[in-house]
């Protein structure tokens, strides 16, 4: 098999001297009891940060997690268990937990391992050893040095930087056998401006599946820097946002966690196998303006939200959601898929082996449009321009969901006018895309610095659209009314 | 408890190898919590998860020069690599004046048994019995009560060992048992989903699974058929369960890395009123089986109880011994959190805050992290009840509250004695003068 699937059993099977036999063999005794699905997942984590405060870096840490989780489902009941050991014992051991979800019954056979063919989407490289510790103390030194020669209200520079290696190998009884090598890395400044008294934040940051020699392409890594003083110096001149519904251009790249929250959410599997979601058996109905095309697609090369195969050895895919503002589907796992009667789209996600997978978004996006996106801002009358967002949220059952703006302006005549402090904006999730009246055609992902939480699971994910202008959405500033 | 003297051997271990490997000083924090999870939905077992998660955390010191190193392999051999790879960043991360362990005569070298430890002997079985009940409480509470995310059971003992090259080492275990309840509520199209939990040190705390389960369905039938509200100007009255979150915003910009950061909008604030003179917050980590008590804190220091705000008027910040050095003060054992922290709560129970507001909005869930640190700026996602005369009129959704935390807590008109002990914040329901609602 691959490169990939080589250094995934190197680094998991064989310092526990396990073999593909041995996993076939631990789950044939998983599914001696009435069960219709087991999986292994081994896992070998390592992660490391770097702090630059105060113009020195300062702190670093490695970390080092390494286990296997068990799994064995029957019908709707899934049993759970995991070590942080990898070895025979702790394996047949974790089984022998996790199958007691359901009573002995008929015997099943663990089908032959059968490789599934797909592109590789990143290099399975170890980003820790892409730059010299010597390297990356100079980069988060010039990254400060850069920030502070913009502005001398400039008076804090935090800069941080983070690599990942995540190697995961993924044994289960449907007969997959799958490996992926999944580096990540991140670099954020943050940076706190003042001038009269009043302070102010500017926060950005990019990454993705890479080394860290994607840091030092050209200006990028610079370019964080001074796009971070920038956002501070204009939240510097930042007057009271408005409060009300109006009508608001969202600016393109991460604006579209708008869609994470939304819709993304609400189309998730296991929401829409139990019932639970205001999405719930609306497939097929209207539920966005007819401009509106919205994916989710972990194929991506290179993207923070890409997996090669996702955390139940599934290959990631290109999964429609909403079609010329038709519903067209969710987003699955394998155990949602079986019970809806349909196949796993790659979205089996889960944060490590210690967790259980469930259906996650990766890359979800809105496909461009037709305008321009000046001629956008020009058509609105009175109303708010946001192009920079902090997190957002969502209830599922109601659909009700927020997302904060962090850099906005307001709107007058067409016209750009003044920037406003940031603002969290309130809309309904099924409603909120039949609003959407203009799409642009500046489709812009977001740069790789999202984190989505769910039921206490944290996975890497990304989003973006063009240039939208979404009428009446609330907008929760100070003023007006 | 053998688990104990074992992770205090690796505790010893640890700053052993540091020492080996040239730190001039380390602290080490290891750590193992044991469990089970259920949950239940409609009726049948869903998932039942048996956790056991551990881990060593080693921080070197040479010199000034900081390096840390986690892993979850207890071995000896990652001992040493976790060290080594501690040593290797310490080689080039920068000297760093104010970096270092707590003083040592601050360690916390005799402490109270805070009586943290009350293990739970649930098996499965039990649990998923217990699970049953609650949702089944639920399921029957209203024929509105339509569909169901299930009822869950926890439970988890664990122990926790810090030690440092002082010589201070200290342990001690801990329990924390949960049972939880989410249904949803149906009524044409719209549905609505709330929630109830209970979560306490010790079993026999908690409060009964068919009092959590009706109480969930309860919460989510009475958000039935909420309406928009119009932009306004109104007081409000944060729910105990939500008020929490106020206090947990003054925490964050009193912490000493806000301040020597310049990254709050309290920096230089002590001595200052705050809040109006009805207010006082104390800290106490001494509590016997209260959720967020400590002996000592992440740094070994030895906790004690304080006033945090008198009186309206701010006595301290949230210092570790790093933050306190840059600010030139004196940690205030604060490193890891606080522990304990308590609003004194008034004399009105949740109706009376209402009759004192009179006309109103009551919030009982937010939404986001619309929350600026720096300047203090509120604008956070709501729902909750419209309140006329005193008395809940409608359900009210999809509108945001917004203001400036320095107003909000002057703001401040009355503190309700209602007080939620789930979390480590504890306060009654909070009334606020003030706020710009934006709606429809």
């Amino acid at each position: 098999m691959s490169d990939t699937f080589d250094i995934a059993r190197g680094l998991l099977l064989d310092s526990g001297n396990l073999t593909e036999g041995q996993l076939h063999d631990v789950l044939g005794q998983a599914l001696t009891h009435s069960i219709d699905y087991a999986d292994l997942y081994f896992q070998v984590n390592r992660h490391e940060s770097w702090v630059l405060e105060d113009g020195i870096v300062k702190e670093g840490s490695h970390g080092l997690d390494r286990g296997v989780g068990v799994r064995a489902v029957s019908g709707e009941k899934t049993g759970f268990a995991y070590s942080d050991e990898i070895t025979l014992g702790a394996l047949t051991d974790a089984a022998t937990t996790a199958r007691n979800i359901a009573r002995s019954g008929q015997e099943k056979r663990v089908q032959a391992w059968a490789a599934s063919p797909h592109p590789m989407l990143y290099e399975p490289v170890d980003p820790i050893g892409t730059l010299t510790e010597h390297d990356k103390v100079e980069l988060l030194s010039r990254l400060d040095a850069e920030a502070r020669k913009q502005d001398p209200r400039v008076k804090q520079v935090i800069v941080s930087l983070t690599g990942v290696h995540d190697a995961v190998l993924v044994a289960a009884s449907d007969g997959t056998l799958a490996a992926d090598v999944r580096p990540l890395v991140r670099l954020n400044v943050s940076v706190v401006v003042e001038q009269d008294g009043r302070r102010e934040v500017g926060y950005t940051g990019g990454g993705g599946r890479y080394g860290y020699d994607y840091f030092l392409a050209g200006e990028r890594a610079t370019g964080y820097a001074r796009e971070a003083v920038r956002q501070a110096l204009v939240n510097l001149q930042a007057r009271e946002a408005p409060a009300g519904t109006m009508n608001v251009v969202l600016g393109p790249g991460w604006p579209g966690v708008l869609l994470h929250e939304a819709i993304g959410h609400g189309l998730e599997g296991d929401f829409n196998r139990k019932g639970t979601s205001a999405f719930s058996g609306r497939v097929g109905e209207r539920v966005a303006s007819e401009q509106c095309t919205v994916v989710d697609d972990g194929t991506l090369p290179n993207r923070r939200g890409s997996l090669t195969t996702d955390d139940e050895g599934v290959p990631a895919q290109t999964t429609v959601l909403i079609e010329d503002g038709i519903l067209k589907g969710y987003m699955h796992d394998k155990l949602n898929g079986r019970l809806m009667g349909v196949t796993s789209t790659g979205n089996g996600r889960r944060e490590s082996y210690a967790h259980l997978p469930m259906p996650r978004m990766t890359n979800t996006y809105m496909l461009a449009g037709r305008y321009d996106p000046q001629e956008i801002i020009a058509s609105v009358d009175k109303g708010l321009y946001a192009v920079n967002f902090g997190g957002g949220q969502v209830d599922i059952t109601s659909g009700k969901f927020v997302f904060s703006a962090s850099e906005a302006y307001v709107i007058e005549k067409g016209k750009i006018s003044y920037p406003v402090k940031g603002a969290t904006l309130i809309g309904n999730g099924p409603d909120v895309l039949t609003r959407v009246t203009m799409v642009g055609k500046d489709l812009a992902l977001d740069e790789g610095v999202g984190t989505c939480g769910k039921e206490g699971q944290s996975v890497p994910v990304g989003v973006g659209q063009p240039t939208l202008r979404v009428d009446g959405l609330t907008v929760g500033g100070t003023t007006g009314g | 408890m053998s688990d104990r003297s074992q992770l205090e051997g690796l505790v010893n271990q640890l700053l052993d190898e540091a020492k080996v490997q040239g730190a001039t000083a380390a602290e080490a924090d290891v750590s193992l919590v044991t469990g089970l999870s259920t949950t239940v939905r409609l009726g049948e077992v869903e998932t039942i998860e048996h956790n056991r998660d551990r881990g060593l955390a080693v921080t070197v010191y040479v010199g000034q020069r900081k390096g840390s190193a986690s892993t979850s392999d207890f071995s000896a051999s990652a001992v040493k690599e976790a060290v080594s790879a501690a040593c290797g960043i310490a080689r080039y991360t920068a000297e760093d004046g104010y970096a270092g362990l707590a003083d040592p005569e601050l360690m916390a070298y005799e402490y109270a048994d805070l009586d943290l430890y009350h293990p739970w002997d649930l098996n499965a079985e039990h649990a998923i019995e217990l699970g049953q009940t609650c949702e089944a409480a639920a399921r029957d509470f209203d024929r509105r009560i339509t569909n169901s995310e299930g009822a869950s059971v926890s439970m988890h003992e664990g122990v926790r060992v810090y030690g440092n090259s002082h010589g201070f080492v200290g342990s001690y275990p801990t329990s924390r048992h949960s049972v939880s309840c989410s249904v949803i509520a149906q009524e044409g199209e719209a549905m609505q989903r709330d929630y109830w939990y209970s979560t306490t040190r010790s079993a026999e705390d908690l409060e009964g699974v068919e009092s959590i389960g009706s109480h969930a369905a309860e919460r989510a039938v009475r958000r039935l058929n909420g309406r928009r509200l119009a932009t306004c100007q109104s007081a409000v009255v944060f729910a105990a369960e939500v008020a929490s979150s106020l206090l947990s915003h003054l925490v964050g910009a009193i912490r000493g890395e806000s301040l020597y950061r310049n990254a709050s909008f309290l920096v230089d604030s002590l001595g200052q009123r705050l809040f109006p003179s009805i207010v006082n917050i104390s800290e106490q980590p001494h509590l016997t089986k209260a959720l967020g008590s400590a002996p000592f804190d992440a740094e070994g220091v030895l906790t004690s109880s304080r006033e945090l705000v008198k009186d309206g008027v701010l006595q301290g910040y949230v210092l570790d011994s790093y933050s306190a050095r840059k600010l030139g003060m004196q940690t205030t054992g604060n490193a890891g959190g606080v522990h304990n922290l308590i609003i004194e709560p008034g004399r009105k129970d949740l109706a009376e805050m209402l009759k004192e507001m009179d006309n109103g909005l009551l919030v009982t869930e937010l939404m986001g992290q619309g929350v600026n640190k720096v300047t203090g700026d509120y604008s956070r996602g709501a729902s909750g009840f419209w309140v006329e005369q005193g008395e809940i009129q409608y359900p009210v959704e999809e509108f945001t509250i917004a203001g400036n935390l320095r107003n909000m807590f002057l703001g401040v008109r009355e503190i309700g004695r209602d007080v939620d002990l789930r979390r480590n914040v504890r306060t009654g329901s909070i009334l606020i003068e003030e706020m710009t609602i934006a709606g429809a």
